[in-house]
């Protein structure tokens, strides 16, 4: 081995690394190790000056390795890499020593913090000599898109790429985009109608012939990686071609089971086995469902809709069909459920009658709703006092321990319109904190606290029936805790709105499985970064965008999606995309067949060759993870970057201090 | 079976007919329950309130001596005790500080416990442990068509809900539905407290959470309460007359302790139950149990 030149630079990071580092002392124990040329510390090695202090030791001590000691590799590596290649150096050929979250902030002691800095960076140049020259993977990359989830998110995001010109798969598992947005009546703070807003956006995309609209759909299996995903996606039989229907509704008139639950609104109207699910639906198409049809069930039934249906569209004998489709970049968009009260037994939720969810108050003040915008009780009275009862199933320990973000102001909505509708009912909201953060969203709270909206501070503590006075007699009483005025109160009301937080969907977790990311400890998706990257993933090509990473409102939903779609076009737009070197590679010579790596890889990036009788890393596939190398019984994968002898040396170094 | 028995001071006095009650059912569905030696007071409500570490060790001494006394789990019947016994074994294992605190305590009366005495509310027994099919088996008298109003009582599943829902449980539910009777089980007070010793020091504010769970009896047309804890049973059926003079109300709801209605439905003697030691007439339930 020829004698090294190494680089050593470690970051004061302002306080972060020097207010438990002694760095001078480091620096100083530095120089003296083996192959070491150059030893510096810095103020903030991730500014110019302090790149270019890499840059320089490269072009006049020529320094052959380098070495930063700072932060985590997943913050600045990449910066510091760019440095050395800018310098004329391979990137490969610099490693980063983590002495801050390992070690200056997770330390008490700065002895302690020097002393381990020490053992850090001593790893890392015992290892340096042992790196290879390694040079990024190209390949090329399908221009198309698929955006998985039709609602606000999805169809932002679909648009935006369409009017880049991208070829856009919008994949809805359910009959109609427009998502969650479409139920709601008014939106806050601006009390703009959703419908009004939302509609010209879902038929936009319904129109727009960029955007190949996959509705009634799911992907059921993604495999491929960045820039060339590999989608199937199964096309649900609606038992209506879709081509020939025309959305007049004829169908759902004729059909005569009457009496299935309407989803859209909630279930407190009832819809037809054929059905349009709401008038602004896109497509405007009917569907037909094979759980309740009296023909699809196996049932008798003179089947009406055919004789109703003009341009015989219906077809009893559709089947479900498994497309794939292949598209450079993935957006994920499949927003939340509300999270169902009846857990929380205390507000009767699904027991005492008028004790409503606010996706269902959300349905009674719509006008296309099933009271047809009436805000009316189940005996079809107005009520004369409404209680909104705040965090149900948000910040409480037993349920989610988050805030939901948006129920503050949508309850604040909600007492808005009942304060509109009936300007007689009194109205109270029992909340913790007024969680108000927005743009226009406080001004809106003070709107409200003069509209003679009742705000109590206190989360409620039961909903009942049982009345001990004349005035609570046959209502429903909320008790809580007035906490700005230490009492307990019981509120006599006749409907309450269960503030219900957002949860993340059921299956969110499959469906993150499907795509190669996982979940928050909160059952969100994870994103790659918090801050930096919240709409990347840890699958290179794979974004997310809306309700699915984390609770949010309409304006930052929307913002994310355009987020996402600029993510996705950034990559799409070129020709090609670079992937990391610090992949596995199997050296067949050495390759027993055995397939156990075949099996584990978790990204599907080995495949095992007949011919040879040998397993092969897919190049482009491979994510670089390790599990082939730690998994082989003859410790035959190897992965670039983390070379057995590299560890072992990194080891040493590390012990040797 | 058999299990060490933890009675309470209440099974003493206000709770005799609790007591006796018990007994006579489990002997009947052939549990036999082995009394401690020697047990104190759990430390229940007014300790624990004042003064937490000492009311560990005074719980913690009747576990020291079960522990000595067999390997059977200790069978408590009053929710306090059990609460109060339970909660000491969860402190005891969460806490090295309370741990250490409640065996000094103990070492300076010559006794040892490691925190880990099982503690079983009777009707965890009866259910788990015995089980509905067993006891439905045992049904000489179905309680068909008398409507029960199952009274958990606060203490019953709270905090440690280790047998049943915290929020919502159930057990009692089930355990009269096993002996044929018309359960209320949408009985919305079923965990609201009773007021509990507050009887004694601040009556107004018991008496309106009495008549709270009473008007809920009543609007549900329940002729009978059953209760498992005896501060839940004095208070409810022993100041229905306090009840109806501060609300004006009218109430005359026999109130049992479950383990007598039980013992009716299994066909043991009222005499044996201590029936006769209920205050109000429990007569029209007798009367209206299917012979």
């Amino acid at each position: 081995m020829a004698q090294e030149k190494i680089g050593v630079y470690v970051c004061h990071c302002g306080t972060n690394i020097a207010g438990k580092v002694d760095v001078e002392e480091v620096t100083r124990w530095a120089a003296e190790q083996p192959n070491v040329a150059v030893a510096r510390n810095y103020k903030y090695m991730c500014s110019d000056p302090g790149q270019d202090l890499i840059k320089q030791d490269i072009k006049e001590h020529g320094i052959t390795r380098a070495v930063v000691a700072a932060c985590s590799p997943t913050m600045h590596e990449p910066t510091f890499r760019k440095a050395a290649a800018d310098g004329g150096l391979n990137p490969y050929l610099l490693q980063m020593a983590n002495i801050r979250e390992h070690c200056s902030w997770v330390t008490v002691d700065g002895e302690a913090a020097t002393a381990k800095a020490k053992r850090i960076l001593g790893a890392q140049i015992h290892r340096l000599p042992l790196n290879e020259p390694l040079d990024p993977i190209e390949v090329p990359v399908n221009p198309n898109v698929m955006v998985v989830g039709g609602g606000i998110a999805g169809i932002e995001a679909a648009l935006k790429l369409a009017q880049a010109g991208k070829k856009v798969y919008l994949v809805e598992r359910d009959p109609s985009i427009g998502g969650h947005m479409a139920m709601f009546d008014k939106t806050f703070p601006t009390l703009d109608c959703a419908a009004c807003i939302l509609t010209p956006k879902m038929s936009a995309a319904g129109k727009e012939p960029h955007i190949e609209m996959l509705a009634y759909s799911e992907v059921t299996e993604v495999e491929g990686y960045v820039g060339n995903f590999k989608v199937k996606v199964r096309k649900k039989a609606r038992y209506v071609d879709i081509d020939t229907c025309t959305g007049c509704g004829l169908c759902t008139e004729a059909c005569v089971v009457r009496k299935v639950p309407n989803e859209f609104d909630r279930g407190l109207s009832k819809r037809a086995a054929a059905y349009i699910p709401f008038p602004q639906a896109v497509p405007l198409r009917a569907t037909i469902d094979p759980t309740r049809c009296l023909t699809l069930t196996g049932k008798k039934c003179k089947q009406p809709c055919l004789t109703a249906c003009g341009p015989g569209a219906i077809d009893f004998d559709q089947k479900d069909e498994e497309i794939e489709v292949e598209v450079g970049a993935i957006i994920v968009a499949t927003g939340f459920e509300l999270w169902d009260p009846t857990p929380e037994k205390r507000y009767s939720y699904g027991k005492l009658d008028n004790v409503l969810s606010s996706l269902e108050f959300e349905r009674i003040s719509n006008a296309s709703g099933p009271t047809g915008g009436h805000i009316l009780c189940k005996n079809g009275e107005p009520p004369k006092a409404v209680a909104i009862l705040h965090c149900v199933g948000s910040r409480d320990e037993n349920y989610q321990e988050f805030c939901s973000r948006v129920c503050c102001m949508y309850s604040l909505k909600f007492a808005h319109l009942i304060k509109e509708h009936l300007p007689e009912c009194e109205v109270y909201e029992c909340y913790i904190d007024m969680r108000t953060y927005g743009k226009g969203y406080e001004e809106f709270y003070k709107r409200l606290m003069n509209e003679d909206v009742h705000f109590i501070r206190g989360r409620a503590a039961e909903v009942t029936d049982v009345g001990l006075s004349p005035t609570e007699e046959g209502r429903l009483v909320v008790k809580v805790e007035d906490t700005l005025l230490g009492i307990t109160r019981r509120l006599p009301v006749d409907m309450v709105i269960l503030s219900s937080g957002l949860a993340p969907r059921s299956d969110a977790k499959e469906t993150a499985q499907t795509f190669g990311f996982g979940c928050s400890a909160n059952g969100f998706y994870l994103e790659r970064h918090p801050k930096l990257e919240p709409v990347s993933t840890v699958t290179d090509g794979i974004f997310i965008a809306g309700c699915c990473q984390y609770p949010k409102d309409i304006p930052d939903t929307v913002a994310q999606a355009g987020a996402a779609a600029a993510g996705a076009l950034a990559l799409v737009d070129n020709p090609t995309v670079n992937v990391e070197p610090t992949i596995s590679y199997i050296d067949p010579e050495k390759c027993s067949g055995c397939h156990i790596c075949v099996g584990l890889c978790p990204h599907a990036a080995i495949q095992y060759n007949e011919e040879k009788g040998v397993a092969e890393v897919i190049t482009a596939a491979c994510k670089g993870c390790g599990v082939c190398v730690a998994a082989c019984a003859s410790g035959v994968p190897q992965q670039r970057g983390y070379l057995d002898e590299q560890i072992f040396a990194e080891i040493e170094g590390a012990l040797a201090v | 079976m058999r299990y060490l028995y933890y009675p309470g001071c209440s099974a003493e006095s206000t709770g005799m007919a609790y007591d006796i009650s018990t007994r006579a059912l489990m002997e009947k569905l052939g549990v036999e329950l082995v009394e401690l030696d020697d047990w104190n007071c759990c430390g229940a409500t007014s300790y624990f309130s004042v003064r937490e570490l000492d009311s560990f060790a005074i719980a913690a001494r009747n576990l020291a001596i079960a522990q000595q006394q067999g390997d059977e789990d200790l069978c408590v019947i009053c929710n306090a005790c059990y609460t109060t016994l339970a909660k000491t074994n969860r402190y005891m294992a969460d806490s090295p500080h309370v741990r250490e605190q409640v065996q000094g305590a103990l070492k300076a009366v010559g006794r040892r416990y490691d925190g880990t005495k099982p503690v079983r509310h009777i009707m965890d027994v009866l259910v788990n442990d015995v089980g509905l099919e067993a006891i439905s088996e045992k049904v000489a008298r179905r309680l068909t068509g008398i409507k029960v109003a199952p009274y958990y009582g606060c203490q019953y599943s709270r905090p440690i809900g280790s047998f049943d829902d915290t929020e919502d449980p159930q057990t009692m539910d089930r355990f009269f539905e096993a002996l044929g009777a018309d359960v209320l089980t949408d009985f919305p007070a079923k965990l609201k407290c009773c007021g509990g010793m507050m009887m004694l020091t601040n009556a107004t504010g018991a008496v309106r959470l009495c008549h709270e769970i009473l008007k809920s009896a009543e609007d549900l047309g329940a002729d009978v309460i059953v209760a498992a804890c005896p501060l839940c049973e004095m208070n409810l059926e022993g100041y229905q007359p306090n009840v109806n003079k501060a609300y004006g109300t009218h109430f005359h709801i026999p109130v049992m302790y479950f383990t007598q209605l039980a013992g009716l439905a299994l066909g043991i003697d009222p005499k044996q139950l201590a029936i006769d030691k209920q205050v109000v007439s429990c007569a029209p339930v007798l009367a209206a149990i299917p012979a």
